[in-house]
Order: C-alpha cells, then sequence, then structure tokens
C-alpha cells in the first residue's frame, strides 16, 4: 500500500475515479495471459499524456515502479507489477483520432483496440495489415510495445513495419514526439524504431502515427496437406521462388493436426503429416490464376489433398481449422508452454526434427504450428504440472528448443516479447557486449529505474 | 431438496481460464465500461480469490459481481469455454448466503415465491400502472419483479395486465388426437406484461393441431432470483414447477421466453436427473414451429405485396444455446414481412435479469448501441423471443427518439396465418 499522501497525489492528478487501491481493483491488474500474478500497489487509470508526464514525475520523486498495461493479452508477462508499484492503464485512452485519406495515416491513442482500428479504416477502404491472433482484444500500444506480428507477416510486415511516429512519456517525465506523419524522415536517431518492441521500459506510448495501405479488393484461401513437413517447407520455398507472395502461409505439423482431430472430430486424411493455409490477397480476377497456380507449384511435393474455397463462408470453415488448435491442445494436456521461436524460412523442417528429437529426449509431446512464411513456430510444450518432475522436464525443453533456433540462426522469441518469461535465456541469444549496449540505454534514459523494471533483463 | 451448485463445484471451470483476455471483445458490459474487474476474466479472478480466501465478499468485489449480465456472450468465445455465467451466479448465491439478500434481491424473492401476491399485484395495477409505477415505494415488490425499479432514470415499461394470462385460458386447449401434445410454460413477462404473447401462441398452435396444457400451478422459472443470487427461492421454485408440468404427460413443453428456456433447459437440470430430464423436453417454441413445418407453410404462402421491414434481436438465452437459425427461418418465411439483419443482432440488450434493477444507467448505455443498430437496419419493427428483450429493447428505442416498435416474433407468425 502507497502512503496515503502520495496516493493523494496521484488523485489530484487523474481523479479519484481513477485511481483504485482495493483489493478487487489490484487483484484485477495482477495478471496477463502467462497466468502469472503480482500484485500492484495502485491501478491508475490516466487519459492524457499530461497525466502520464505527472504520474512518471511523482514516480520519479518517490522512487515508484511504474508497469505500463495495455488489454494484459502479453504472453511475455511484459505488464506484470513484479515489483508492486503502480500499474498504468491505456483503457481510457481508446480513441482513433484522425484518419487522413489523402497521406494514408492515421494518429491513434495507444488502448483502441486492434480490430476495432483495422474495422475502422477498412470502411474506407483502407488496410493495417499487422494481425496478432490477440486483435480481437489486444491494444495498438501493446502491439507496438511488443512489436506484434501475425499471419500476414510474410507479406506485409510486422507492428513496426506501419508505425511513422510516437508521441512518448519518457522515463522521467518528459513528453517527446518521434518520427511523424512523413514517410521518409532521417533527422535524428531513429527513437520510432528503437521503441517499437521497447516492451514499456524506454518510455510509455500515448499517441501512434500508422502508415497505411490500400485495401486489397479481395482473398483467396486454400488449405494443403503433405505426407510431410518437409513437402510443406518446400512448397514455402517454392511458392516465394515462383514470385508469388502469399498473404499468409500458415502450417500445422503432424501432431497438431493429430490433437485437433483428436479434440474436433476434424475431417483430414491420416496420411497428412503437414498442412498448410495458404492466403493469397490482390485484384479478384487474378486470385483465381494464383491460386491454381500454386496448386501446380506444390502438386510434386508430397500433396495429399487441396481444398480452395469459394465462398467466403468456406474460407472460414479452412481458417477455424487453424483457430481450433489452442483449444485442441489443451484437451490433451493441462498445461503447455507457448514458446514462438523465429528461424530462417528454409531452416523450418530441421529445426521440427530437432524439436522431434527433444520431445522424444525428455518424452513430452511438444506440437509445433505457425507461421512458415516468415519462419515463426509456435512451440507448443504440453504437460500436466500436477505431475511431479513434469516442470523441471518442460524448462530443460524449452532451453534445448531455444539452443536449437539460436544454432540455426533464428531468435528465441519472434512475436512474443523477453518480459520475464524469457528473461533468464538473455544471455542465450545476446552477447554480453550486446547487452552492456542496451543497459546502459536504459540507464541513462531511466536512471531511478523506474519504467518496467526487471523486464527483459533480470535486475 | 434438489439443489443448484455451490461455487466450489465450479472449481475445475474456473481453472480452465488461462487469463487469454479474449472475453475483453465479447462482453457488453466491459464494452460499456472499460475496466478489468467487468469483463469474465477478472469476475473468474475474484471468483477464484473468493474460494481462496484471497479476497472477501465485500466493497468493489460485490460490484464487480453484481456487474453481470449472466448472458454468457463470453462463454460462446472462449476458447476454453468457461461458463462464467454459470460462476458469477454460484458466487452470488453464496455471497447471499453469507450476507443475506439486498433490500432489492429480498424482495423479488419473496415475491416470487407467492405467486398469488403476483397475481394481486398486477390486478391492482392493471391500467393504472403506469401512474402506480411513479407513486408506489421503490421497494414494493411489484416494482422488483419485472426486475426493476423503473422510478430511476426515466424508464418506459409496458402496463400490467390486468387479468393474468393463465386466468384468461383453460388449462387444456385439445387439438388433433394424432397430433403431439405439449405443455407451455409461459413465464411471468407473458402472465402479467404481455398475455397477448401467450394468444398468440395458442392461435399458431391451434392452426398446426397441437394440443396444449397449460398447468395453473406452475411458477417463475427463477432467473430473476438467479441473477440476485437467491439460491433458495430458484430451487424451490424449480421443484414445484417440476411437479407442475410433470403431473399430465406430454410430448415436449414449449416456452417463448429465452430466459424461461435457459431456466428450464440450463439451470434446473444441474439440480439433478428428473429436472435434467424435464430439461431435455423443454424446446423453445420456434424451435418447435420449425420442426412441425411450420416454416414450408408460411413460405409457400403468397408474398404481400406491402410489405414491413422486420429485423431480428437474438436473445442471449438463445444464442448462448445455439439457437438462431430457427426463429430467423420462421421469420423470412413471413409474406408480409422483409427480414433484414441488423449490425450486432447478437449482442446482449442490456436487461440481465436484476442486473437492470441496480445498474440502469449502465443498462442504457448497453441498451443504446442497440437501439441504434436497429435505426441503422431501417426495420420498422425489431423481433424477439423474450419479454424482457422486448420490455429493454423498446425502453432503449424510446430513449433514442425513434419509431421502431419491439415485438414478439409470434405476434408476427399469427398475423400471416390465414384466416379461418
Ligand atoms: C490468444 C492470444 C494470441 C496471441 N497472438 C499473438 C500473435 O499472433 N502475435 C503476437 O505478436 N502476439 C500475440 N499475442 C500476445 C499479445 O497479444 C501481444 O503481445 C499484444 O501486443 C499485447 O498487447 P496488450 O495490449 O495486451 O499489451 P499488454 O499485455 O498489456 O502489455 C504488453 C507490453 O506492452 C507494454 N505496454 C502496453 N501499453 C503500452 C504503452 N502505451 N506504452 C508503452 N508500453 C506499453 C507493457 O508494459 C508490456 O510490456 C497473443 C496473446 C494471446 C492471449
Ligand atoms: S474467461 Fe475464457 S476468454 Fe476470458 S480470459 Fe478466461 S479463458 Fe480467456
Ligand atoms: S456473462 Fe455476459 S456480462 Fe457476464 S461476464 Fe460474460 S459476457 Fe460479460
Amino acid at each position: 500500500m502507497l502512503e496515503p499522501r502520495i496516493l493523494k497525489t496521484l488523485i489530484s492528478i487523474v481523479g479519484k475515479e481513477q485511481v483504485a487501491t482495493e483489493p478487487a481493483d489490484l487483484l484485477c491488474y495482477s495478471y496477463d495471459a502467462t497466468q502469472q500474478s503480482f500484485l500492484p500497489e495502485v491501478v491508475v487509470h490516466p487519459a492524457t499524456a499530461a497525466e502520464i508526464a505527472a504520474i512518471i514525475k511523482l514516480a520519479n520523486a518517490e522512487l515508484i515502479p511504474v508497469f505500463p498495461r495495455g488489454a494484459g493479452s502479453g504472453f511475455s508477462g511484459g505488464s506484470l507489477p513484479t515489483k508492486g508499484g503502480i500499474v498504468l492503464t491505456t483503457e481510457r485512452m481508446d480513441r482513433i483520432l484522425q484518419i487522413d485519406e489523402e497521406n494514408l495515416i492515421a494518429v491513434v491513442e495507444p488502448g483502441v483496440v486492434t480490430e476495432q482500428f483495422q474495422l475502422a479504416v477498412e470502411k474506407v477502404g483502407l488496410f493495417y495489415p499487422p494481425d496478432p491472433a490477440s486483435l480481437k482484444f489486444s491494444t495498438l500500444g501493446g502491439n507496438v510495445a511488443e512489436c506484434a506480428g501475425g499471419p500476414r507477416c510474410v507479406k506485409y510486415g510486422v507492428t513496426k513495419d506501419y508505425i511513422l511516429g510516437l508521441e512518448v512519456i519518457t522515463p522521467t517525465g518528459d513528453i517527446i514526439t518521434t518520427g511523424g506523419p512523413t514517410m521518409k524522415g532521417v533527422v535524428g536517431y531513429d527513437l520510432t524504431k528503437l521503441l517499437c518492441g521497447s516492451e514499456g521500459t524506454l518510455g510509455i506510448i500515448s499517441k501512434i502515427v500508422i502508415k497505411l495501405l490500400p485495401l486489397p479488393e479481395a482473398k483467396k484461401t486454400m488449405l494443403v496437406m503433405f505426407d510431410s513437413i518437409d513437402g510443406a517447407a518446400q512448397a514455402v520455398s517454392a511458392i516465394i521462388r515462383h514470385k508469388i507472395i502469399p498473404t499468409t502461409l500458415e502450417f500445422m505439423d503432424g501432431r497438431t493436426i493429430d490433437c485437433v482431430r483428436q479434440a474436433t472430430g476434424l475431417d483430414v486424411p491420416l496420411a497428412a503429416r503437414a498442412l498448410l493455409i495458404i492466403e493469397v490477397d490482390g485484384d479478384r480476377d487474378l486470385l483465381d490464376k494464383q491460386a491454381a497456380k500454386i496448386a501446380e507449384i506444390i502438386r510434386p511435393l508430397g500433396v495429399v489433398e487441396t481444398r480452395i474455397a469459394t465462398t467466403p463462408a468456406e474460407s472460414e470453415a479452412l481458417w477455424q481449422i487453424r483457430r481450433s488448435v489452442s483449444a485442441s491442445l489443451r484437451k490433451v494436456n493441462p498445461d503447455k508452454f507457448n514458446e514462438d521461436i523465429c528461424v530462417p524460412r528454409s531452416k523450418l523442417p530441421e529445426m521440427i526434427r530437432k524439436i522431434d528429437v527433444i520431445a522424444e529426449k525428455f518424452s513430452i509431446p511438444i506440437v509445433n504450428f505457425g507461421h512458415a512464411g516468415d519462419g515463426n513456430i509456435h512451440v507448443n510444450i504440453m504437460i500436466d504440472k500436477k505431475v511431479p518432475g513434469e516442470l523441471e522436464k518442460a524448462h530443460h525443453a524449452i532451453e534445448e528448443v531455444f539452443k536449437g533456433a539460436l544454432d540455426l540462426g533464428g531468435t528465441m522469441s519472434g512475436e512474443h516479447g523477453v518480459g520475464i518469461a524469457k528473461a533468464p535465456y538473455i544471455p542465450l541469444e545476446i552477447t554480453p557486449q550486446a547487452a552492456l549496449y542496451m543497459k546502459t540505454l536504459k540507464k541513462s534514459l531511466d536512471p531511478n529505474n523506474i519504467l518496467n523494471p526487471g523486464k527483459i533483463f533480470l535486475d | 431438496m434438489a439443489k443448484l451448485k455451490d461455487l466450489e463445484d465450479y472449481q475445475e471451470e474456473i481453472n480452465q481460464c488461462v487469463k487469454c483476455g479474449a472475453c475483453r471483445a465479447h462482453c457488453p458490459v466491459f464494452a460499456a465500461e472499460k475496466r478489468e474487474g467487468r469483463v469474465a476474466r477478472g469476475k473468474v479472478a475474484l471468483c477464484q480469490a473468493l474460494l481462496t480466501g484471497e479476497v472477501k465478499a465485500e466493497g468493489k468485489v460485490l460490484e464487480d459481481l453484481s456487474q453481470c449480465l449472466l448472458c454468457g456472450s463470453c462463454e460462446a468465445q472462449c476458447p476454453n469455454k468457461v461458463p462464467t455465467d454459470e460462476i458469477v451466479a454460484a458466487a452470488r448465491r453464496r455471497i447471499v448466503e453469507e450476507r443475506g439478500l439486498t433490500t432489492v434481491g429480498a424482495a423479488v424473492a419473496a415475491l416470487l415465491s407467492r405467486p398469488r401476491l403476483m397475481n394481486l399485484a398486477a390486478k391492482t395495477s392493471g391500467a393504472l400502472s403506469n401512474l402506480l409505477f411513479k407513486k408506489i415505494p421503490a421497494q414494493s415488490g411489484l416494482h422488483l419483479r419485472f426486475p426493476a425499479p423503473y422510478l430511476e432514470g426515466g424508464r418506459t415499461l409496458p402496463p400490467l395486465t390486468a387479468k393474468p394470462f393463465r386466468e384468461r385460458v383453460p388449462e387444456v386447449i385439445p387439438g388433433d388426437p394424432d397430433r403431439p401434445t405439449v405443455a407451455f410454460f409461459t413465464g411471468c413477462g407473458i402472465n402479467y406484461m404481455y398475455p397477448e404473447i401467450g394468444e398468440a401462441l395458442l392461435k399458431v398452435l391451434k392452426f398446426i393441431g397441437v394440443t396444449v396444457i397449460i398447468p395453473k400451478d406452475q411458477v417463475c422459472c427463477g432467473l430473476p432470483a438467479v441473477s440476485a443470487g437467491a439460491g433458495a427461492t430458484v430451487e424451490a421454485l424449480a421443484a414445484e414447477n417440476l411437479r407442475a408440468l410433470s403431473r399430465t404427460p406430454v410430448d415436449q413443453i414449449v416456452t417463448a421466453c429465452a430466459s424461461c428456456s435457459a431456466g428450464l433447459g440450463k439451470i434446473h437440470p444441474q439440480m439433478g436427473e428428473e429436472y435434467a430430464a424435464q430439461g431435455k423436453k423443454c424446446i423453445d417454441i420456434f424451435v418447435f414451429l420449425v420442426q412441425q413445418g411450420l416454416a414450408e407453410k408460411l413460405a409457400a404462402l403468397p408474398k404481400a405485396a406491402q410489405r414491413t421491414k422486420v429485423t431480428w434481436h437474438d436473445p442471449c438465452h438463445l444464442r448462448t444455446r445455439g439457437i438462431t437459425k430457427e426463429p430467423r427461418q420462421i421469420l423470412a418465411s413471413l409474406p408480409q414481412v422483409d427480414f433484414v439483419e441488423m449490425a450486432g443482432a447478437a449482442s446482449c440488450c442490456g436487461l440481465g435479469g436484476t442486473y437492470s434493477v441496480y445498474h440502469y444507467q449502465h443498462s442504457k448505455k448497453i441498451g443504446a448501441r442497440k437501439a441504434v443498430n436497429i435505426k441503422e437496419s431501417g426495420a420498422e419493427l425489431v423481433a424477439t423471443d423474450c419479454p424482457g428483450c422486448i420490455m429493454q429493447l423498446q425502453d432503449s428505442i424510446n430513449h433514442l427518439g425513434e419509431q421502431a416498435r419491439a415485438v414478439h416474433l409470434l405476434e408476427l407468425v399469427v398475423a400471416a396465418l390465414p384466416a379461418e
């Protein structure tokens, strides 16, 4: 519990209604999608950059840690108040400030929910491509802070590719802007890119300038089953080699297919040991041709069956298979660790084989699915925490998976960030010199270690 | 006596919540006020903390747990199908056991368990009810039953009927001997507020030759009591209904109220096998009519030259149990109707049992979105299948200053039937 004096100052900044200290409030802002829980001492709901700046100044004066939070859908614990202090939520900052059809840009507050923004720009024929699976509930502020990505990354890139500028409250409480509403800009360091993926440790984002694209006219979805993961991986390379860049190239490995079949009665032949969901977008009259061409390119690669959707409903049914994965996995084992390693696209089959060996070694089921187009694999380590020893096994397996990915020139996390979940593994990927560079940056910007302390790097 | 499940019995379901946050996209209460305590994830976390003793049933915990429409929208979209509505209802029962009912909740429970008092309340109000509603003190049972002390905030309400529906009709209405026999579970909304819906139902069933039994001694389904956390009342009402409905053997039990259908079909079955068997017999009127082939019959009628634009509102208690196709099928088959789908047809109207008693302003906010969607659809009528929704929809439309009317789909079906 913070001193009444400090609470009073907080109330004078944001108003009584926006400072919450009851047990129920603290509990409800103690967790995120990692399912870990740390109680804050107070939850504040500011509405403006000026309010945030005043809160940060107070926090510096009183040495209270501040934990920025969007929707709390993070998978790495970035928003968790691991040291008590203040949870600062952006829930009230949820306005779309501008959609500029002339310049194809938009300006939003950080609490806008990703899908709400996408729908708003699509209404005027524009397009915001980043599509994390959590888009119906995650916030744009959280997306920028984690540099979220999704299936459409293959063709359209990730969140940072669409961020032109930011308004940010620095860890010491100044309000600055980075970048701006122009497509080019080389004056000074590129702080916009630095802040993308900074996980709330270098500043609190209060405004986001976003680049938009024209909305593609149509899309076409197809589902292809292969007799091996190698076939699926070769298909990905073959398609791209033929100068077709699909919007999405999602894969599921054999074990994932088994899980979904077991849980939902999915109608997929037993011979299918890998599956790709391929979507292309663009001008309507080109799409049929493209789909046909893809089918032809991949035919020699061990295709078991191809299904091409001809209506939106059929396309929806194909995507439903992908969406049912998470729930299906839980049916097989109660607890899972969901890692999101990323390897160069061509190394995907090799990585899957490594993971199979690791699963064998620790005798725990590991199922893989994810974004084949960009080599991002969701590695799901399935255990039952109640069984003694399983948890330790899982941790060892995770470490080996990370090492395996790094050996292939990959990374531990393609999307979910480090937070606290991956902080212990940082030395595997980042050299001491590079870590020092980052820590020096953090230390000089945040001398009192106020903003999201203990994230990315363990203190 | 048979009992509903305790909060402890939901431990397994509570554990299923993986805190993903997906419910933030689907909870109508959260949409109206973005606070984590308002969303399913927060409420489930609070229920868990109640079980471990980490929080006590006081202050904001009570407020947050009262902020739930029990609409099931979250469960429908939850990857792990966490039944937050049932968990919150169980938590409310536990809180009531510990702390007793609030004034409002106590009055609801007292009134619900005494049908004669309700009949009396209905009779004495009659046509004067509008006036009475303004004068009757807030704790009077009359206000509580349907289920708001509507004095606050300018709620517009239908008058109570002078003669309850079940007193107007005989207990048995014979049809063709070779057609099925059904019991009609009327529910309070139809019995006391909208008898014309009950009459419409009888006309439609007569048209297809079905024998109808309307047990006089049936009572409230108990949903308002579920919402208030009055567990003992729910259990007593369920037992009484079981007795009343099993007196005469019937093929099925039809309802024309989404809440009653959820009461008999989803809540009571928690209480044991007999109740579960009864729940299986319970069928929504439009599902029944589609099974009986009425949609085809209606579709075969010549289309009217002048048609009315009508849209459909999905009551939560039907939608979350997968009943969305059949009413649309019937609606689209009507010769005098042009069916238009509105945006957000599936979102809650905002009534939510006793929710609007305690949270009329919030409830209004949720309803306002709905009213805008109705307006934008261009429909003159919004049809649905629940007296509670009709009341709330009409109130929301009135507040927006629009002309559209909320009706029960049965009334439109009756209008389409060929004259005898
Ligand atoms: C079911 C599910 C599916 C998911 N799928 C994907 C996916 O496909 N791709 C993907 O990339 N991620 C995915 N995620 C992870 C998560 O949704 C993303 O990381 C998302 O960007 C988090 O947004 P949020 O609003 O929930 O942020 P939070 O979880 O609240 O916070 C995340 C981080 O951002 C910081 N932060 C939040 N707002 C601000 C701000 N205004 N300024 C500064 N820092 C801030 C927080 O401090 C924290 O470090 C998924 C999560 C779930 C539960
Ligand atoms: S209730 Fe369901 S949707 Fe909501 S957080 Fe829990 S698991 Fe996710
Ligand atoms: S039952 Fe309805 S109101 Fe209650 S938490 Fe779920 S979606 Fe929200």
